[in-house]
C-alpha cells in the first residue's frame, strides 16, 4: 500500500510537472480520436440523415447493419484494418500500417456506425414531426436534411460525444494497427497497458487519471446536454 | 347544396374540387363531387369533429393525393409550383427548434430574400403579430397562443395567394383571437384567398363571406355566410347552428 501511495504521488507529479513524454502521448491520443470523430461525423451524419429521410429498397437492412456495427469489437476492427494495410493487403502499398493515420482509420470504423445510427434515430424522430410542415413550406426532402440536422443539433452533439468516448477509451484497434511505437503511435490506452505490464505504475496511473478525467468530462457534457434536451421537450409539451 | 354564382369567382386563388374521394382501409373519408372556393373574403369550413375538415384542407394544399378526383387552382391542377403560392397553418403548428425570428427567417431565406429585406420583413411581421419582444426567444418556449400566432405570421410571411388556416384560434384568449382575426381579415382584404376551418360559430359570423358545412366526409351545405346563418337550407345546418348536430 505504501508503494501504491508513492506511485500515485509520483503520477500526480508527472501530470503537474507537465512531463513532456506524458503530454506527448495525451496529445497524440486527442489528435487521433478528435480527427477520427470529425471524419466520422462528416460522413456519418449525412448518411444517417439520408437513411432517415429517404425510403428505398434495402433501407431496413442497412439500418439493422448499422445498429449491429455499433457494437463491433475494437480488436476485430483492428485486425481487419491490419489485414487491409499490411504489406500483402489490398492497401498495403500506401504504407500506412503503424502510423497515426492507420489508428485514425481504425477509430473511424468504430465511431462512424455509432454516429450514423444515432443520427438516423434522431433525424427520423424529428422528421416524423416536421415532414408535413416542411412539405407545406415547399422544402424538398433533400433540402430538409440540413434543416433536420440543425434542429437536432443537441441530440447530435450527444451522439458525437458518445463516439468520442468510445474512440479515446479503446485500445484493441489502435494497438494492432499502431503497434504502440514510442513517440510515433503510443496513445494513452496502449501506454497504460505497456507500462503496467512492465511494473511501471506511475506513468500508467498518471495517464489513467487523465483518461478518466476526459471520460468524466465527456459523460458530464452528454448528460448536461440531454438534460437541456429534456427541459426543451418539457417546454414544448 | 347551394353554389355561389360564378361571376363572383373571377379572382386569383380560386380553388376547384371535382370528384374528390379519399379512402382509408374500407371507409370513405372524403367524398366531394364538386366544390368551388373563390371570391373575395374568407371561406369558413364548419363541421363536427372528424367531419373531414382538416383532411379537405390537406387535399387542397396538395399534402394528400386523393384516391380519385382533381383539384385545381385558377384552373391549373395542383403541383409543386402552385403549392409554393399557398401556405397552411396546421391545427397543431410545428415550429422549428430555433428562435422566433429564425422561424420567420427560415421561410424568407427560402424565397431568396436578401439579409436586409429579411430583417425588415421579420420586424414588420413580429410587430403585426405582437411578438416583437419575443424575437430572440426560443420558439419552443412560446405559450400555446403565441406559438399559434407565430405559425400564422410564418404563413403570412411569404404573402401566399391562398392561405389555409386549420382552427387558428382554438388555443387563443379573446383578445388574441381578435388580433388574429384582424390579421387574417387584413390579409384577405389585400387579396389573399383565405380558407379557414373553425369550430367557433361566432368566428364564422365575424369572418366568413361563405360557409362550407361538412359532416362525415361530405359537404352538406355551401352558401354565402349571410344566407347560411339567416336561413340554413339543410337540416344538418340548422342542427349544427343550434348545437344539436352529431357526427
Ligand atoms: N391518414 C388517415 N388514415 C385513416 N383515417 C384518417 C386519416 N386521416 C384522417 N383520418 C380520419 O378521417 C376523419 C376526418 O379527420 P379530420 O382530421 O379531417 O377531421 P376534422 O374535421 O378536422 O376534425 P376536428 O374538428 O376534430 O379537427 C377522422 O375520422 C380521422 O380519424
Ligand atoms: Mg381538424
Amino acid at each position: 500500500m505504501q508503494d501504491f501511495a508513492q506511485e500515485f504521488t509520483r503520477a500526480l507529479g508527472l501530470i503537474l510537472s507537465g512531463d513532456p513524454g506524458l503530454w506527448e502521448i495525451v496529445l497524440l491520443s486527442l489528435r487521433v480520436s478528435v480527427l477520427a470523430v470529425l471524419i466520422s461525423a462528416l460522413i456519418g451524419m449525412p448518411v444517417g440523415a439520408v437513411l432517415a429521410v429517404y425510403r428505398f429498397p434495402g433501407r431496413r437492412v442497412l439500418i439493422v447493419l448499422l445498429n449491429a456495427l455499433m457494437g463491433l469489437p475494437p480488436v476485430v476492427v483492428g485486425l481487419a484494418v491490419y489485414l487491409a494495410l499490411s504489406r500483402s493487403g489490398p492497401l498495403g502499398g500506401m504504407q500506412l500500417l503503424y502510423t497515426p493515420t492507420a489508428m485514425i482509420v481504425a477509430q473511424v470504423l468504430l465511431v462512424l456506425p455509432i454516429i450514423a445510427a444515432l443520427t438516423r434515430q434522431v433525424v427520423e424522430a424529428l422528421d416524423e414531426e416536421y415532414a408535413e410542415q416542411l412539405r407545406s413550406l415547399g422544402v424538398s426532402r433533400l433540402a430538409s436534411v440540413p434543416t433536420l440536422l440543425w434542429d437536432g443539433r443537441l441530440a447530435l452533439l450527444t451522439a458525437v460525444l458518445a463516439g468520442f468516448g468510445r474512440a479515446i477509451a479503446e485500445m484493441g484497434a489502435v494497438i494492432i494497427v499502431g503497434g504502440n511505437i514510442n513517440h510515433v503511435t503510443r496513445v494513452m490506452t496502449t501506454t497504460i497497458a505497456l507500462e503496467t505490464s512492465k511494473g511501471n505504475l506511475a506513468p500508467a496511473l498518471a495517464l489513467g487519471v487523465i483518461l478518466v478525467g476526459i471520460a468524466v468530462a465527456v459523460t458530464g457534457a452528454v448528460s448536461a446536454l440531454s438534460l437541456r434536451g429534456d427541459v426543451e421537450a418539457l417546454r414544448h409539451a | 347544396m347551394r353554389e355561389l354564382p360564378v361571376a363572383e369567382t373571377i379572382r386569383h386563388g380560386v380553388l376547384e374540387i371535382e370528384g374528390l374521394r379519399v379512402r382509408a382501409d374500407g371507409g370513405t373519408l372524403l367524398d366531394v363531387p364538386r366544390l368551388v372556393l373563390g371570391g373575395p373574403g374568407p371561406t369558413v369550413i364548419l363541421g363536427p369533429n372528424g367531419a373531414g375538415k382538416s383532411l379537405l384542407l390537406r387535399c387542397l394544399h396538395g399534402l394528400i393525393r386523393p384516391d380519385r378526383g382533381a383539384i385545381r387552382q385558377d384552373g391549373v391542377p395542383l403541383d409543386a409550383a402552385i403549392r409554393q403560392r399557398q401556405a397552411m397553418v396546421f391545427q397543431r403548428p410545428v415550429l422549428l427548434r430555433r428562435t422566433v425570428a429564425a422561424n420567420l427567417d427560415y421561410v424568407l431565406r427560402r424565397r431568396g430574400l436578401g439579409r436586409g429585406d429579411r430583417r425588415a420583413r421579420i420586424g414588420a411581421l413580429l410587430a403585426e403579430g405582437g411578438l416583437a419582444r419575443k424575437a430572440r426567444q426560443s420558439a419552443r418556449s412560446l405559450s400555446g397562443g403565441e406559438a399559434q400566432r407565430l405559425a400564422i405570421l410564418r404563413a403570412l410571411a411569404i404573402e401566399p395567394e391562398v392561405l389555409f388556416l386549420d382552427e387558428p384560434t382554438s388555443a387563443l384568449d379573446p383578445a388574441a383571437t381578435q388580433a388574429i382575426e384582424t390579421l387574417v381579415k387584413r390579409a384577405s382584404r389585400r387579396g389573399m384567398r383565405v380558407v379557414m376551418v373553425s369550430h367557433d360559430i361566432g368566428q364564422a359570423r365575424r369572418m366568413a363571406r361563405d360557409v362550407v358545412l361538412m359532416r362525415a366526409g361530405r359537404v352538406v351545405e355551401h352558401a354565402p355566410a349571410a344566407a347560411f346563418f339567416a336561413a340554413p337550407a339543410t337540416l344538418a345546418a340548422r342542427q349544427f347552428l343550434t348545437g344539436t348536430l352529431v357526427i
